[in-house]
């Protein structure tokens, strides 16, 4: 016991002694345990010999356990962190409530006007840049080329859902443990309601109208969710009602399903060397219903300074320094252009050599079709496209994603799982105050 | 026999850990109540105010309430039930003379020594997984479709998971009382012609009562607050089929970031913790004569 | 009760006993064996073992992604730290109870254990924004702190039950003798209650190591141990089964080890009073 009482103390002497010597001011950086964040901590040398003073402590957390720790520390003030990774939900509501600094004054090489449209305005508040984009996604579907040239069938670039239902028939080999489509199931706001919340836009469904009423009992609604689990329940995987992004990531490269409806981001991952089907994926846009809207999304992982940093100008340089265009010059050198972070500036999709990474265009005609402040087909009164930016989704969308994921588990009607969700997001807009 | 100065010593010495104990109790359960009276939710802090019962209404109106409560108790009981009769067998087998003891003993309590986010991880992913897993492998080895354990039977495959955490725990403890029944009695029981059965219900089983009192007590303290395997499984899901009350209040505390109703859930649960402790005591209290 | 029995009977206990202690150990050992697979081995249909391909890649991967020696260190002193101060204050209040028991002696053993009752996730905000008013966010000495009043009530029955069976005449002996309080301690108690207080110690180590609420929740980088190592590899991206497998192997091993070689000391140690 003493010996390792000493050592704690020798090694608390140490610490003492080191940050007297530099002087160097330490950040706190809490990043999601995505593959572009982690390539990132690969790469610190070179900010670190352009910021000799500067430290970067960091916090990888699964996304959920990062969401939890970061929220809690922000609403309570708790200044444990000098760089957040979030999402474009949480910037519009934090900006609002004032807990991030706005980041207008980069330096002229970040070149903020590089940045695409739909997501520069996804994290802009009262016209203050308050996030920058790391990377951008948006929704769309990955398909077996092998599967669909078997079954005679070609995948259009623009889809409907009747297609992709075709293409699931098709593709569905019990024999081989095939299924034809794979989809979130996991309940959870960011899981199964990011999906069907962007695959009810283009059903012409919405959460609220203009007056904030619950709209799960209209028949938009009712043609979503039947849509999904007819789908799901003859060509989805058995258990899925348990399988979010990760576990359909998994089975996809396992050669398991034949579609999956995700994030653009995954294209690198299904292509990558994980990959047993790496060179049969094609691409498609998400699916829509030809009423204008498609069933894709937008996100993008951004980096934040709380109002409650001391260290505002350290974490301004690692921002700077992490999300311009020097850093995607970087990653290419080391890693190849296709693990350059997408998604979030237009000079990346002009260059040349980017543009022969196969998911290149798909995944930036996805980000551009998708419109937050216009998501739907009728009107709505909020922001979002798989979300609904108000500080409440959290905690309705979490509830409807149990609900509808209860039916996918076959313990619920489609019917029963609509009226639950309307009477309980009815409920709780009562209690918040939007609705009388 | 003992002096006045040694009860004052002997309350002196007991004094800092009973302190330390009621402050850690009480401060955050008087917080806890305050703000179960409170409209507080973590994203809009410019709405906090009291709210009277609002928040023990809506918790206890919830269609999730009862279930969650029925789930608590099941598994709580499931794994009591589970882990004391699987775990006096094992004893039993175990305290046999056997080769490789040692070994065979490192073998059984390994489980104890896992936490629980690596055990549930463990669980769902290489075992339980419909595609992936071993028992889906199984399945198919035999022809059979996988069983779908975390869809079809979430709160059985939970149950499940922290009672191969626990045994090892229960195991132990009454291995250890087994190991303390002499040998001469159980001897003359067999040689007045008693069988296995009625020396294990007459001689073996009032022995080990002490014990499995024990167990019982220790496990319930630890497992009215199972979280983290949930979590890490089912997510209280499918639905809230494997909600618990604890998980019904972290969904709470986490989802919706309502401290308010959080703590009126919180409230509730302490409120049924002791209960729980109170039928407990009633019921075993009396074979620990502490 | 270990009783003579004839050759035929032992080779079937035998044969009995090994098969169920090693389906009872078989998850730990099926992680390891997964650990050093390639991922696509790990999750081949049928489940290979003798033909897979094995390697150490994931981890040095897992070694690269994160600093592990951190997190190890981390659980080292929490979870050692925190017995430490638990015994030292749950000693003297065990002995008191032990040997000068007044009347409320059981109602309050029977408090402190029921001050565990309460969920953690109860208190949870309650606590965390105490830790961070109080500057013990994120620090070892708060999480010591934590987990030590989380065990105390166990440490302190456990301790109670041992030297409850120490014979009260050697007591009195030793004060015949003129010991005082502190020599009666020191020399006459503690090292008759040296065994209990080793197994003591073992548990309370092993419960604090496999912690995973607080230590995630009152925690960010600095006094982060290793459930929250493993927390960051829950979801990685892609196929994660051997990955994960062999962050959860390096989470464990250390406790795995410990244990078994002092299982001699947890076995004969665990009674809780339960053995007369």
């Amino acid at each position: 016991m003493t010996v390792s009482l000493r050592a704690l103390m020798g090694a608390t002497a140490l610490l003492a002694l080191s940050g007297a010597a530099m002087a160097e001011t330490t950040i706190t950086v809490a990043t999601v345990n995505n593959g572009d964040m982690i390539r990132m901590q690969g790469l610190m040398d070179d900010f670190y010999a352009k910021n000799p003073d500067i430290k970067v402590e960091w916090v990888t957390l699964e996304e959920n356990v990062l969401r939890q720790n970061v929220t809690t520390d922000i609403a309570t003030g708790g200044g444990q962190y000098d760089v957040l990774t979030i999402g474009t939900y949480e910037v519009p509501i934090w900006g609002k409530q004032g807990w991030l600094v706005s980041l207008n004054d980069l330096p002229a090489e970040y070149d903020v006007d590089d940045l695409l449209p739909a997501i520069r305005g996804g994290l802009t508040v009262d016209g203050n840049l308050m996030a920058s984009p790391f990377y951008g996604e948006s929704s769309m579907v990955m398909y077996r080329t092998d599967l669909m040239e078997a079954a005679g069938l070609t995948m259009p670039d623009a889809p409907t859902w009747a297609d992709i239902e075709t293409a699931a028939k098709a593709m569905t080999n019990t024999e081989t443990g095939v299924y034809g489509v794979c989809l979130r199931g996991k309940a959870g706001w960011g899981e199964n309601m990011a999906f069907l919340t962007a695959m009810s836009n283009s059903f012409g469904a919405r959460w609220f109208d203009e007056a904030w009423m619950p709209q799960f009992d209209q028949p938009e609604w009712k043609a979503t969710l039947d849509f999904y689990l007819n789908l799901m329940n003859n060509y989805g995987p058995p258990g899925a009602s348990n399988n979010g992004f990760n576990e359909n990531l998994t089975l996809f490269q396992q050669g398991k399903c034949g579609m999956w409806i995700d994030a653009t981001v995954a294209a690198s991952f299904v292509t990558g060397k994980d990959s047993t089907v790496a060179d049969k994926v094609g691409f498609a846009l998400a699916p829509d219903n030809g009423l204008g809207k498609r069933g894709n999304w937008l996100w993008a992982w951004s980096l934040a300074i709380p109002a409650s940093s001391q260290k505002q100008d350290a974490a301004k340089a690692f921002i700077n320094w992490a999300t311009n265009k020097d850093y995607l010059a970087l990653v290419a050198s080391k890693e190849g252009w296709a693990n350059v972070p997408p998604g979030t500036r237009s000079s990346l999709y002009a260059n040349e050599e980017y543009a022969k990474v196969p998911f290149a265009k798909m995944t930036l005609d996805s980000i551009n079709s998708a419109d937050p402040n216009a998501p739907t087909v009728k009107p709505v009164p909020y922001v979002g496209v798989q979300f609904v930016a108000i500080p409440e989704f959290q905690g309705l969308g979490t509830t409807v994603g149990e609900i509808f994921s209860a039916a996918l588990a076959g313990q619920k009607t489609a019917d029963e799982a609509l009226a639950e969700a309307q009477t309980a997001v009815t409920d709780e807009m009562k209690a918040s105050g939007y609705i009388q | 026999m003992s002096t006045h100065s040694t009860r004052l010593a002997a309350r002196l010495m007991v004094a800092p850990s009973v302190i330390l104990l009621f402050v850690w109790m009480i401060v955050p359960l008087a917080m806890t109540l305050y703000y179960s009276f409170r409209f507080y939710r973590l994203l809009t802090p410019d709405r906090t105010r009291w709210t009277s019962f609002d928040n023990y209404t809506w918790f206890l109106n919830s269609p999730d309430f009862w279930l969650a409560i029925f789930n608590t108790l099941a598994l709580v009981g499931g794994v009591l039930v589970i882990t004391v009769v699987l775990g006096t067998l094992i004893a039993l087998l175990i305290d046999q003379p056997v080769k490789g003891q040692g070994v065979l003993r490192i073998l059984v309590i390994a489980p104890f020594f896992v936490m629980p986010p690596v055990a549930a991880s463990i669980w769902e992913n290489l075992f339980m997984h419909p595609q992936n897993g071993l028992f889906a492998a199984f399945a198919r080895g035999f022809g059979a479709q996988p069983i779908l354990f975390l869809e079809n039977y979430p709160m059985l495959s939970v149950i499940g998971i922290v009672s191969w955490e626990w045994l090892p725990f229960a195991t132990l403890i009454l291995l250890t009382a087994l190991q303390s029944l002499s040998s001469e009695q159980l001897e003359a029981a067999e040689m007045d012609g008693a069988g296995a059965v009625s020396r294990f219900r007459h001689i073996i089983l009032p022995h080990l009562t002490r014990a499995i009192t024990v167990v019982i007590l220790i496990q319930t303290i630890f497992l009215l607050g199972i979280f983290g395997e949930i979590f890490t499984t089912t997510q209280g899901g499918p639905g809230s089929a494997s909600t618990t009350l604890p998980y019904m209040i972290f969904k709470q505390a986490i989802a919706a970031k309502d401290i308010g109703r959080a703590a009126a859930g919180g409230i509730i649960a302490v409120i049924l913790a002791n209960i729980v402790a109170y039928f407990l005591m009633r019921g075993i209290g009396k074979n620990l004569d502490a | 009760m270990a009783r003579a029995s004839s050759p035929r009977r032992m080779i079937l206990t035998t044969l009995a006993a090994w098969g169920v202690a090693l389906l009872i150990f078989f998850p730990v050992l099926w992680m390891i064996l997964t650990s050093f697979k390639t991922e696509a081995s790990a999750v081949a249909n049928p489940p290979e073992l003798l033909s897979a391909s094995w390697t150490l890649e994931n981890y040095a991967e897992v070694w690269a992604r994160s600093d592990y020696p951190r997190f190890f260190w981390n659980s080292v002193v929490i979870s050692i730290g925190s017995t430490l101060l638990g015994l030292a204050v749950a000693i003297p209040a065990a002995w008191a109870m032990a040997f000068v028991p007044g009347k409320r002696t059981k109602d309050l053993l029977m408090w402190m254990l029921s001050t565990k009752m309460m969920p953690a996730v109860a208190v949870m905000i309650p606590i965390y924004l105490l830790f961070q008013r109080l500057g013990l966010f994120d620090t070892k000495t708060g999480l010591i702190l934590a987990l030590m009043l989380m065990n105390l009530p166990i440490i302190t029955w456990m301790l109670y039950t041992y030297f409850k069976e120490i014979p009260g005449e050697i007591l009195e002996a030793a004060r015949m003798d003129g010991a005082g309080l502190r020599s009666e301690i020191l020399y006459v108690l503690t090292p008759m209650a040296l065994p209990g207080i080793a197994s003591t110690l073992l548990l309370n180590v092993i419960l604090a190591w496999n912690e995973a609420f607080w230590t995630i929740t009152l925690t960010t980088t600095k006094a982060a141990p290793l459930s929250a190592f493993i927390a960051s590899f829950s979801a990685p991206q892609g196929l994660f089964y051997a990955k994960l497998s062999a962050a959860s192997t390096m989470a464990i091993a250390p406790i795995l080890i410990l244990g078994w070689f002092s299982q001699k000391q947890l076995v004969r140690g665990l009674t809780f009073g339960a053995v007369k």
